[in-house]
């Protein structure tokens, strides 16, 4: 199914175009941005519209307005003499639900709000009003993560797009977010408003040159350098491209037009409109990873799930498990981990007994005592060696036993660690207190990688 | 007219947990408890507090965030429905407080004279934040007490934790010197938590407190060294050091209300006492009195 975007644009937060647009040239510029995107948006077969703000901050994952009716009065922190800004909203909260829903599927933490009095945040009351003034259109809005990075940013746009393929709407995006967002910290007259520095004009108008060249997937893997030297380091980072560009299948090739970039007390706002058309172009210049499960840090209040006694089960330590290869002399058990290749645990030969490599992931549950080193993005984990290595002796110990053998008969063993400086002292102890006891040969190798994201693997040969 | 004075200074977190786990009739959810331990660090400090003579409550709170100068509550009085965007399962209280407009006033002419950007705060349908509103309520439930109700300028995110606490210590040296011209009793309190890493999930019970605990040791030790300097009289370490600690334990801090705090209360050499402290989806909390009563001419 092709994507179902229609069209996707970029809002500024503040409430200067909504409330005051006739203070300043600028503002009414941007003021006229949003009713000629609210003309384009009227006109589109848009089913639902769909808002990322990131003047919605939240903690417990992503959060969903299912309100199907939110109705109250903002007035906004710093620019409450402006005005206050009535606001009563269409919420489509079975789409939220739906949402909610996909995003646990796809591994996120996410849960719908349908408070009475819930307040809705200045970025989307700016959007939707100006946007979407009659309510013509159902909306929905989706918070801004403060823990959460480019991988879980991505996932949530496409559990959105799954809940859009499920249902068959065709939906516009917005992000309600500013481009450089540092302010004057001190009062300014409105018509004495500009960009607070040519550095962050600079970098918005590269910015806005990469949109309208339809470069959305560039923009978004350019995030994090964005971020670092435009936005003030305030609660939420430059997301919102992350989220955007995934909507649009992260694609270089949209067709842009910026309607308007001016001055909100010294941050900058655009108004963006990019069309799905293919501009012809479509190179991407970056080339980050596709996400398409969040693997990340969401068990911190089950910690005892991270003992190495108990360790948390996982299906995605690494490449597809295999059942253990029979045949003569072949010997498997299943009380250790299944293997990643057609190959048995053991083979016995004569009075000898040949084992596989054997790794410390534990069997049935696939988890990794003392935890991957690794992510399901290749991002580098904390992990313990020692917690590894027993576990790695203990499936030893199981094989050894299934094939009549047992630890004192280990004639000669060949370690692999991924990182011998750091975790040859932590594996040299628990050989000590281990397999060391028994006096085998030893041969200890540093390699470069193992097919799952352990740190430690030992290849034996036993006497039966 | 008599000569005010700051009678106590209180560090007085905020999560809306707290509230929560009382089940006021203010508040609509309805819990099974929890955070007893910083729940009774509450109820000690009211206990000290009703010792103390004092007609008004000066609150510094980190979720009124500003970004254009220092704000101030300008109204007599605000009634709304107060829900909280990060916890609204938690917290969606109704509240009626009253302000002390002049006092609020005479802070802001006095900041205004000492260079920092300011503002009166006079849109009726403000509604307040619920930091402000939650310590409010662990530290007078019936609201009786006027309050001064000062926004969180979030200077630490424009420039550094060294010029937030340049701001927050002028603002204080503000606050001070207009409570005491106000020749009111007061007592100033900074409602923001220690270390500041949330939990990214929620148990299923909020209130399973067999899910609490701080996020990691270093926070637990940061934590610990804040509170001891500041039962050891040691104020101006935590000045020394919140450059360190604002960063290091994400904390809270950075919203100014620290600093404020013992700005006002001149940087005190004397211990406090610690009511409680407790972990909140992590977070690290503390109940703290500088028992200024007893150590300055009030």
């Amino acid at each position: 199914m092709s994507n179902p975007i229609l069209a996707s644009y970029v809002v500024p937060v503040h409430p200067h175009p909504l409330l005051v647009p006739e203070q300043n040239e600028g503002w009414q510029r941007l003021r006229n941005a949003f009713d000629e995107a609210r003309e384009q948006i009227a006109q589109s077969d848009a089913d639902l519209m769909i808002i990322y703000s990131t003047t919605w901050p939240s903690i417990i994952g992503h959060q969903i307005q299912a309100d199907p009716n939110p109705t109250w009065t903002l007035v906004d922190h710093d620019f409450h003499d402006l005005g206050s800004m009535d606001y009563s909203f269409r919420i489509d909260a079975d789409f939220a639900e739906a949402w909610n829903e996909a995003n646990h599927a796809r591994g996120l933490q996410s849960r719908t709000v349908a408070y009475n009095g819930f307040p809705i945040d200045v970025g989307s009351v700016v959007a939707l009003k100006l946007l979407n003034p009659d309510n013509a259109i159902p909306a929905v809005i989706v918070s801004s993560n403060v823990y959460a990075n480019r991988a879980e940013t991505t996932v949530l746009a496409k559990a959105c797009l799954d809940v859009l393929g499920s249902t068959g709407k065709k939906a516009v995006a917005v992000t309600a977010m500013s481009m450089s967002n540092r302010m004057f910290t001190e009062f300014i007259d409105a018509a004495d408003d500009k960009i607070h520095s040519l550095k962050d004009d600079e970098w918005n108008r590269k910015v806005l040159e990469f949109l309208e060249e339809g470069r959305l997937e560039d923009v978004a893997q350019l995030s994090r350098t964005i971020h670092q030297q435009i936005r003030v380091q305030k609660v939420v980072t430059f997301k919102p491209m992350w989220w955007l560009s995934a909507m649009n299948d992260n694609r270089n090739d949209l067709t842009g037009r910026v309607l308007a970039y001016e001055a909100l007390h010294g941050a900058g706002g655009a108004v963006v409109h990019l069309d799905p058309t293919s501009n012809g172009m479509g190179d991407k210049e970056y080339d980050e990873d596709d996400v398409e499960v969040y693997h990340g840090e969401r068990n911190v209040l089950d910690a005892e799930d991270s003992d190495e006694d108990n360790p948390k089960p996982s299906s995605d330590n690494g490449p597809a498990l295999w059942d253990p290869v029979e045949g003569k002399g072949a010997v498997n058990t299943d009380s250790a981990p299944k293997p990643v290749g057609l190959y048995p645990h053991a083979r016995r030969v004569g009075d000898l007994l040949y084992l596989s490599g054997v790794g410390p992931r534990q069997p049935g549950t696939n988890a990794i005592p003392g935890g991957p080193i690794r992510d399901g993005n290749g991002q580098p984990l904390e992990y313990d060696i020692k917690a590894q290595t027993r576990a790695v002796v203990e499936n030893i110990a199981r094989i050894l036993e299934e094939a009549g053998s047992s630890m004192d008969k280990v004639v000669d063993v060949t370690s692999f660690l991924v990182d011998m400086d750091r975790d040859f002292g932590g594996y040299n102890e628990v050989w000590a207190e281990t397999l060391g006891h028994y006096g085998p040969t030893r041969t200890t190798l540093a390699i470069r990688a193992l097919p799952t994201p352990i740190a430690v693997e030992m290849k034996v040969i036993a006497k039966i | 007219m008599a000569k005010g004075s700051i009678v106590a200074g209180c560090l007085a977190p905020h999560p809306p947990h707290l509230v929560y786990a009382e089940n006021p009739p203010q508040n609509e959810p309805t819990s099974e408890g929890g955070w007893e331990q910083l729940r009774w660090g509450y109820e000690r400090l009211r206990e000290s507090l009703s010792k103390v003579d004092h007609d008004v409550l000066v609150i510094l709170s980190p979720h009124w965030q500003t970004y254009v100068g220092t704000h101030f509550l300008g109204l007599p009085n605000f009634e709304d429905l107060s829900v909280d965007p990060i916890f609204p399962n938690l917290f969606r209280y109704s509240y009626n407080l009253d302000i002390d407009v002049e006092l609020s006033k005479a802070i802001h002419d006095k900041a205004a004279d000492a260079g920092l950007a300011v503002k009166m705060m006079e849109n009726p349908d403000f509604r307040v934040d619920y930091g402000t509103i939650t310590t409010g309520h662990m530290v007078n439930p019936a609201f009786d007490k006027p309050l001064v109700v000062i926004s969180s300028n979030r200077s630490r995110h424009y420039y550094s934790v060294e010029v937030m606490q340049e701001m927050m210590m002028e603002l204080g040296r503000a606050t001070r010197a207009a409570i005491l011209e106000s020749g009111k009793k007061a007592v100033v309190l900074a409602s923001n938590s220690l270390s500041h890493r949330h939990f990214t999930t929620e148990s299923d019970v909020p209130e399973d407190m067999s899910k609490e605990h701080i996020t990691s040791h270093a926070m637990h030790l940061w934590d610990m060294r804040i509170i001891d300097y500041m039962r050891t009289g040691q104020a101006q370490r935590i000045i020394d050091e919140m450059p360190e600690f604002t960063e290091q334990a994400i904390a809270e801090s950075d919203g100014g209300g620290l600093t404020w705090l013992l700005s006002t209360l001149t940087v005190p050499s004397y211990p406090a006492i610690l009511h409680g402290y407790g972990t909140i989806i992590g977070t690290g909390n503390a109940i703290v009195e500088w028992p200024c009563y007893l150590h300055e001419e009030v």
